[in-house]
């Protein structure tokens, strides 16, 4: 990248930085109970993509709400274009052309994109909304990104999710915006919209934006990012040109020693049938879906946003009605009813749900109550709670998962994103299901806790468990599962066996039942 | 257990972490108790009549009715629900009882006991109908405030119901000036603490109000209990009314008109939110004496009854700005 200083490699060095960078971090430092960032010295570029990684908890955030005002450093400074920048808040951060884009969208559904995006500044007379005047205003702010192809009075609500990042991205490039931060951007996002948000990038960078990207999407990284910055419990241990660095190294950067993700693992042997699904159909959604799930395998379930993977295992579950469809367990000749998660759970059926904090968790309470949740009769009496064993049970499911925390009575909401996965881990370890439903478990989780989880999904396959795995990283079902079903536009279009895959065979699969939508499904795929 | 004793450095922490719960649990108390003491303090330097034992004894057996159902609405609040049906349960239980007495002859218990089952049939009703049709309780028992004062109207015949000193017994002082109905009112918080904070089915009302979603996919069916909990007030609104009934020797059916809000804002003092999910009957219980001392003390200073009603407001502002105050500290703390 010609953007790039050829002094790429001492960038830690940033005395020797000839042009005077967009943003210079010197010396900065923060201290909570424990330090958080120590000492960290970093320079961006104007017109250049600056990506920031590291595990959970290991600062990139922090520092990131540093530069965008939300959090004051314990020490060190910060300039911008040479000047002294010493944000107090983000909307001062934000008048010197300074934002972030947050992971949770900040958008209000129920009003339209125009309104979204000038919020603060509705053009208005005597009172009135000047709707003319909002939508042209509008329409210029979204033709930057690229947006052209959205009526600008369309609820946002209405919108997918890619499109809303979009809207959101497009709302933080008002005014004169130097630098911008992108946390995640892409975590709710599909292949396609992450294209598209990625020629978007590329548009910003050629009108000089500087770009701070946090992702822990190592192959985003790649292509996306002119630098990387890797942080490590507070520290930055590394800075460098992105493509001087290979995947495998940045993940034992982050981690401080070798993860070995990639690793060819034995083939399990299958037992009996424990969950076979017949003809299970809910309108468009899941069509006609027959698979069975052996004890002692991992099944994945890949397949592009939408296309029903999620809404099968809440079928299976009896989250939400089906239209039809029968289920049976442990090869018996009679089909359960389920209809509803308590029902399943009874058949030993459990659910982690894609999103831990609005379906899985009790945010404001203790480690101890969401651990012990989903089988309160193990841990009473006659109705009575025994505290003391609750305390255990947490202590000793919570030391195998390696969750970090202070003690079990600390509230889950403050523990990182991988911690909390862990507890609702821990949940269903502590119920002992035999079926055990997956749906993105380490979305958000960074590489070490990762590791953790995957061995724990081993154990419980050596058990005899059997487990559905819906996630939307490929490498992530190649790695760790035995049989991976691909589903496509509601219906279950392949099951591949360990050694018959590729990720190109998959790919294609996941893409095979929108082939009518897409008239060039080369096309499709090559975009990726 | 194991793992436990080999993972030295967990230890302080741990014990950090359970002195800064207690001391946060204690805080809770102690902010209550302090507003109480300086309540206290501040009647007794305008009033010298405050600091008697006549005050408190007036006071204590003011609150029973009041403390009962506050008890049974920090249950609902706690699920994030709300009923506003209480004012008029409580008269329609103690006018059915009042009309079992006098015209059809039933003996005192099994006159007490159809009250009560009124008022549960009320809190079906009200839970039955906000849980299986998924309406909001707000509405649900907005109307059941409605129907249970028409009923109450209805069976009374719009005229007090006279039923002389049948349960009078249960107002009447018995040891030191205190009445059974207080000790009653004492018995209920303190087995509804329990129940809360020790209990699965207090555990399930704690987790419904947080994320009830989330229970669900837990495999906690949220519908059963909440009807419990709705239902539990309505039979805890009528016992209020028996209380209020025996003190009375006579059921009004105007009984209760806006005592609901009264309830609420004893709930609310005590820190029980609104939003459901954290709540405490102990509190509730200091919500419900501050209440009372404040209405008993301006009384005796003299205020009139439009300066009570401004003072009173006030106070629950305070309390509840008090208290968030101090929940964003500790949240921001931890």
């Amino acid at each position: 990248m010609s953007g790039v200083p050829a002094d790429g490699f001492t960038s830690l060095d940033v005395a020797m930085t000839p042009p005077t960078p967009l943003l210079r971090v010197t010396g900065i430092s923060k201290h909570y109970a424990t330090p958080v960032l120590s000492d960290i010295a970093l320079d961006l570029h104007a017109g250049e993509v600056l990506a920031l990684t590291g595990e959970n908890g290991a600062g990139k955030s922090t520092l990131s709400k540093i530069i965008c005002g939300l959090v004051q450093p314990t020490t060190g400074t910060l300039t911008l274009t040479g000047q002294p920048f010493q944000p107090a808040s983000r909307s001062h951060a934000e008048r010197l052309g300074v934002r972030m884009v947050m992971q949770e969208l900040s958008l209000i559904p129920t009003l339209s994109v125009a309104e979204n995006l000038l919020l603060d500044k509705l053009p208005h007379r005597f009172g009135m909304i000047d709707q003319r005047a909002l939508y042209e205003q509008a329409k210029r702010q979204m033709a930057v990104i690229g947006l052209d192809d959205i009526d600008p009075g369309v609820l946002v609500g209405s919108l997918g999710i890619g499109h809303q990042q979009m809207v959101e991205i497009a709302r933080n490039l008002v005014g004169d915006c130097k630098l911008l931060i992108l946390d995640e951007p892409t975590a709710m996002l599909t292949d396609r919209e992450i294209a598209h948000l990625f020629e978007q990038i590329a548009r910003l960078k050629a009108r000089g934006v500087g770009i701070v990207y946090i992702s822990h999407r190592l192959d985003e990284l790649q292509r996306i990012a002119d630098r990387v910055a890797v942080l490590r419990d507070g520290r930055l241990v590394d800075v460098r040109p992105m493509a001087d660095v290979t995947q495998d190294e940045l993940v034992q950067r982050m981690v401080g020693h070798v993860v070995d993700e990639g690793a060819q693992r034995p083939r399990r042997v299958a037992g009996a049938v424990r969950l076979e699904v017949r003809g299970l159909h809910c309108g468009e959604q899941v069509q006609a879906v027959d698979l069975s799930l052996h004890a002692g395998e991992i099944m994945g379930l890949a397949g592009l946003v939408g296309a029903g993977r999620t809404e099968l295992l809440r079928l299976i579950f009896g989250a939400d009605r089906k239209d039809g469809g029968e289920l049976f367990l442990d090869r018996k000749a009679q089909p359960v009813t389920i209809d509803s998660p308590m029902t399943a759970i009874r058949h030993g059926i459990g659910l982690v749900t894609e999103d831990r904090k609005a379906q899985g968790l009790l945010l404001n309470q203790s480690i101890r109550v969401n651990t012990t949740l989903a089988n309160l009769a193990a841990v009473n009496r006659r109705g009575w709670l025994n505290y003391a064993e609750e305390h255990d049970v947490t202590r000793r499911l919570t030391d195998i998962l390696r969750v970090k925390y202070g003690s079990v009575e600390q509230v889950v909401g403050e523990l990182s994103g991988g911690n909390q996965q862990k507890v609702v881990f821990a949940r269903w370890l502590h119920r002992d299901c035999n079926v055990l439903l997956l749906d993105e478990p380490t979305r958000g989780v960074d590489i070490g806790a990762r590791a953790d989880l995957y061995q724990e999904l081993d154990r419980l396959a050596a058990d005899g468990k059997a487990m559905l795995m819906v996630s939307s990283d490929l490498r992530e079902l190649m790695t760790v599962c035995d049989r991976i079903g691909v589903m496509s536009a509601g219906r279950l279009v392949g099951v591949f066996e360990r050694g018959e895959w590729t990720e190109q065979i998959l790919l294609e699969a996941c893409f095979s039942g929108y082939a009518n939508l897409t008239p060039t499904p080369q096309s499709a795929a090559a975009s990726l | 257990m194991q793992s436990s004793s080999q993972t030295i450095s967990v230890t302080p922490i741990n014990q950090h972490a359970s002195v800064n719960r207690w001391r946060s649990a204690l805080g809770g108390y102690i902010g209550l108790i302090a507003t109480l003491a300086a309540m206290v303090v501040l009647f007794g330097s305008l009033s010298k009549y405050f600091l008697t034992a006549d005050t408190f004894i007036t006071i204590a057996n003011d609150i029973p009715a009041l403390a009962i159902m506050a008890v049974g609405m920090t249950y609902v609040l706690v699920i994030a629900g709300i009923d506003l049906s209480i004012g008029s349960v409580m008269a329609l239980g103690a006018a059915i009882t009042a009309i079992a007495l006098q015209q059809w002859q039933w003996g005192v218990l099994a006159a007490a006991l159809l009250g009560l089952m009124v008022g549960l049939g009320c809190g079906l009703v009200t839970g039955m109908v906000s849980v299986g049709w998924r309406l909001p309780s707000f509405i649900v028992s907005l109307g059941m405030l409605e129907i249970a004062r028409g009923s109450a109207y209805i069976a009374t015949d719009s005229r007090t119901q006279y039923i002389g000193s049948n349960v009078e017994w249960l107002s009447a002082p018995i040891a030191g000036g205190i009445s059974p109905a207080f000790i009653l009112a004492l018995v209920i918080v303190i087995v509804a603490q329990i129940v809360l904070s020790r209990t699965v089915f207090g555990r399930y009302m704690i987790g419904i109000g947080t994320n009830e979603e989330a229970m669900r996919l837990a495999g906690v069916d949220p519908r059963p209990v909440k009807v419990v909990v709705f239902a539990l007030l309505g039979v805890l609104a009528s016992l209020a009314g028996l209380i209020q009934t025996s003190r009375l020797e006579a059921a009004d059916p105007n009984m209760g008109v806006g005592m609901e809000l009264q309830v609420i804002a004893a709930v609310v003092i005590g820190g029980t939110s609104l939003m459901g999910g954290r709540g405490s009957v102990i509190n509730t219980f200091f919500g419900v004496l501050i209440i009372a001392v404040l209405e008993a003390g301006l009384a005796q200073v003299g205020a009139s009854d439009p300066t009570k009603r401004i003072i009173t407001g006030c106070v629950i502002v305070a309390a509840v700005v008090l208290d968030m105050i101090r929940e964003r500290r500790r949240t921001r703390h931890a």
